[in-house]
């Protein structure tokens, strides 16, 4: 991973209820603000693809995985919370949260 | 499988050694059924145990939901109980839903969740295999992984109703804390109250001692209070019935012979053929070789004989057979005698017992001798001993052979043993074998105390030992206080006198 860092974001949900849809517009939000052009967002909707549920081990939904960069990282959630979402992306110190 | 129209709820014959005995057929079917227990008290074994019998009896497929341990270590864990889980998923008889921690990755939580995926998960694997069985083991483990429990609390109130939906027959094991206390922690009974089982795993006399009760089946009944139950390798949990196992052993009124022709006699012509017979005295006055007199007379009539013995040696038991002139060796090379040699404190007492079981089961003796029965009295409980006694004694029963089994009094002179205490009851014959101290001397008096239907002698008769076995004699005159250890001799005047008194 030397070349400019590149996230690459997997959010996790199950059916698109009105808890979803707020996770999928807190992390655009935060995408747009924090991460610039520098990032790839997936949602799978594991009511339709229960395999990619199983080989993740989703347990919790929402649940945004941060494959890229490392380190691996698991948040679980609608994502309101945008200083815990940017701690969990490394974007902001941890002591800070 | 039949419906019975009088149960309003139909049980699913988990296969469980034992458990269904109590369950009364097992545990409510399509519903869920909560097994709470303490830590290692076999929740783990019990949920998967749950899906293997399934497999084993009803190629039943089912589903693993692990919480805590990884599918790996279950798998591994598990093989020692003989159930090869990797080849049961490589048949789609058994799937997990591995929702095992990943602590190598960091989790953070932000907002509202819920458990859909978790639900997603069990649906998926279940209509991919056409699962039967669920197993979730452990519940409380997920309150851990999360800081919002209340929304695990509703996401679990989910999770049940949909479980319902579904129609499967699901386990579910939670943590309790204390072996008496509130059913679970975290109050997650609350979820599925129908049905509750706790396992327990009580230190009691310095000894382990599992249980297990049925606390609850909405709808259906179960034997209520606590069983023991032991965990053993090859075979996972066995749950020892006790008094659930049903008495329906028929009376004979055939007679076998005790292997003592005087003793038959004092008998009323021998012992009945489905009897126990317990055989109470003193160390050294004889049980062993009313054991082994028992034992060759058996055998010498064709009859198969088992011998479990506790005290001895196999070695011991057959050179002092020898001295008594019984040929051992002789009635196992025809095949009719099996001698069982164990140390009483190599096993639990339920180990044991279940030991004894099997070797009736797969020996399938005509007469089977214990010697002796209080030399396990010290490996268990005071508890667990009892129900030991009731079981062993239900269980040869049922073979409707006939069983002697020796117990050793705790002083020389006599009196009762505990083992008296628990098996005098259940017992058909007790013979007693007592020393006698007469002017000086010790000598060696029986009778036969107690002989369910049929006429007996009531005398206590003097014997000795030779190299011929036991030679039963006259009775004692003239001496009372025998059975108490206390024995006083009469002067003959006295003794007519006393006899007067009681003539018509």
């Amino acid at each position: 991973m030397n070349e400019y860092q590149k996230y690459l974001l997997k959010l996790y949900i199950t059916g698109h209820t009105a808890r979803s849809e707020r996770a999928i517009k807190n992390l655009r939000n935060i995408c747009a603000e924090d991460l610039g052009g520098k990032y790839e967002m997936r949602v799978i909707d594991i009511l339709e693809r229960p395999q990619l549920a199983e080989d993740e081990k989703i347990l919790a939904t929402p649940t945004l995985i941060k494959a890229l960069p490392p380190p691996l990282r698991r948040i679980i959630g609608d994502l309101s919370d945008t200083e815990k979402v940017l701690v969990g992306l490394d974007l902001l110190p941890i002591d800070e949260k | 499988m039949s419906e019975d129209q009088k149960t309003p709820v139909e049980k699913l014959v988990t296969g469980i050694e034992g458990f269904d005995l109590i369950a009364q057929g097992g545990i409510p079917k399509g519903r869920t059924t909560l097994v709470s227990g303490t830590a290692g008290s076999a929740k783990t074994v019990f949920a998967a145990q749950f899906l293997a019998e399934g497999i084993r009896k009803d190629g039943a497929p089912g589903i693993f939901v692990t919480f805590e341990e990884t599918p790996e270590d279950i798998r591994k864990n598990m093989l020692s109980m003989g159930w090869s889980i990797a080849e049961w998923e490589e048949q789609s008889l058994w799937r997990f839903v591995d929702t095992s921690p990943h602590p190598e990755i960091d989790v953070i939580e932000t907002g509202e969740f819920d458990l859909g995926a978790l639900l997603v998960r069990i649906e998926y694997a279940a209509s991919q295999i056409g699962a039967q069985r669920i197993a979730i083991d452990s519940l409380g483990a997920i309150f851990s992984r999360f800081a919002n429990t209340s929304i695990v609390r509703s996401e679990l109130h989910r999770l049940a109703s949909a479980l319902k939906v579904m129609g499967v027959t699901v386990v579910i094991t939670t943590e309790r804390t204390q072996e008496y206390g509130e059913i679970a922690r975290f109050g997650v009974e609350e979820f599925v109250a129908d049905n509750v089982i706790i396992l327990r795993n009580v230190l009691e006399d310095e000894k382990r001692r599992r249980t297990i009760e049925v606390l609850k089946f909405r709808g259906a009944g179960h034997q209520k209070g606590e069983y023991p139950f032991t965990v053993l390798p090859d075979q996972g949990v066995v749950v020892i019935p006790l008094s659930a196992i049903e008495l329906k052993q028929r009376s004979s009124q055939a007679r076998v012979t005790s292997g003592n022709v005087e003793l038959d006699r004092m008998c009323g012509g021998g012992f009945f053929r489905d009897s126990l017979i317990l055989a109470s005295g003193a160390t050294g006055c004889g049980k062993t070789l009313m054991t082994a007199e028992f034992i060759s007379g058996g055998a010498d009539n064709g009859e198969r004989c088992l011998l479990l013995a506790y005290e001895e040696s196999r070695e011991q038991l057959i050179r002092n057979a020898i001295g008594w002139g019984i040929d051992f060796e002789k009635h196992e090379r025809q095949g009719l005698l099996r001698v069982v040699c164990a140390y009483p404190e190599s096993a639990g007492l339920e180990d044991h017992l279940i030991r004894m079981k099997r070797e009736i089961d797969q020996f399938k003796p005509d007469r089977v001798a214990v010697d002796s029965v209080t030399a396990l009295e010290r490996v268990g409980s005071r508890n667990g001993f009892r129900e030991f006694i009731i079981s062993l004694a239900s269980f040869v029963k049922h073979h409707e052979i006939p069983g002697l089994f020796t117990a050793t009094t705790a002083t020389l002179m006599g009196g009762p043993s505990i083992t008296e205490a628990h098996f005098s009851s259940i017992t058909d014959t007790i013979i007693l074998l007592r020393y006698v101290e007469m002017l000086g001397e010790m000598r060696r008096g029986i009778t036969v105390l107690k002989m369910r239907g049929s006429k007996h002698e009531k005398d206590i008769r003097e014997y000795s030992i030779d190299e011929h076995g036991m030679h039963i004699g006259k009775p004692f005159r003239n001496v009372v206080g025998i059975l108490s250890g206390k024995p006083e001799y009469l002067s003959r005047e006295e003794a007519d006198r006393m006899g007067n008194m009681f003539q018509d």
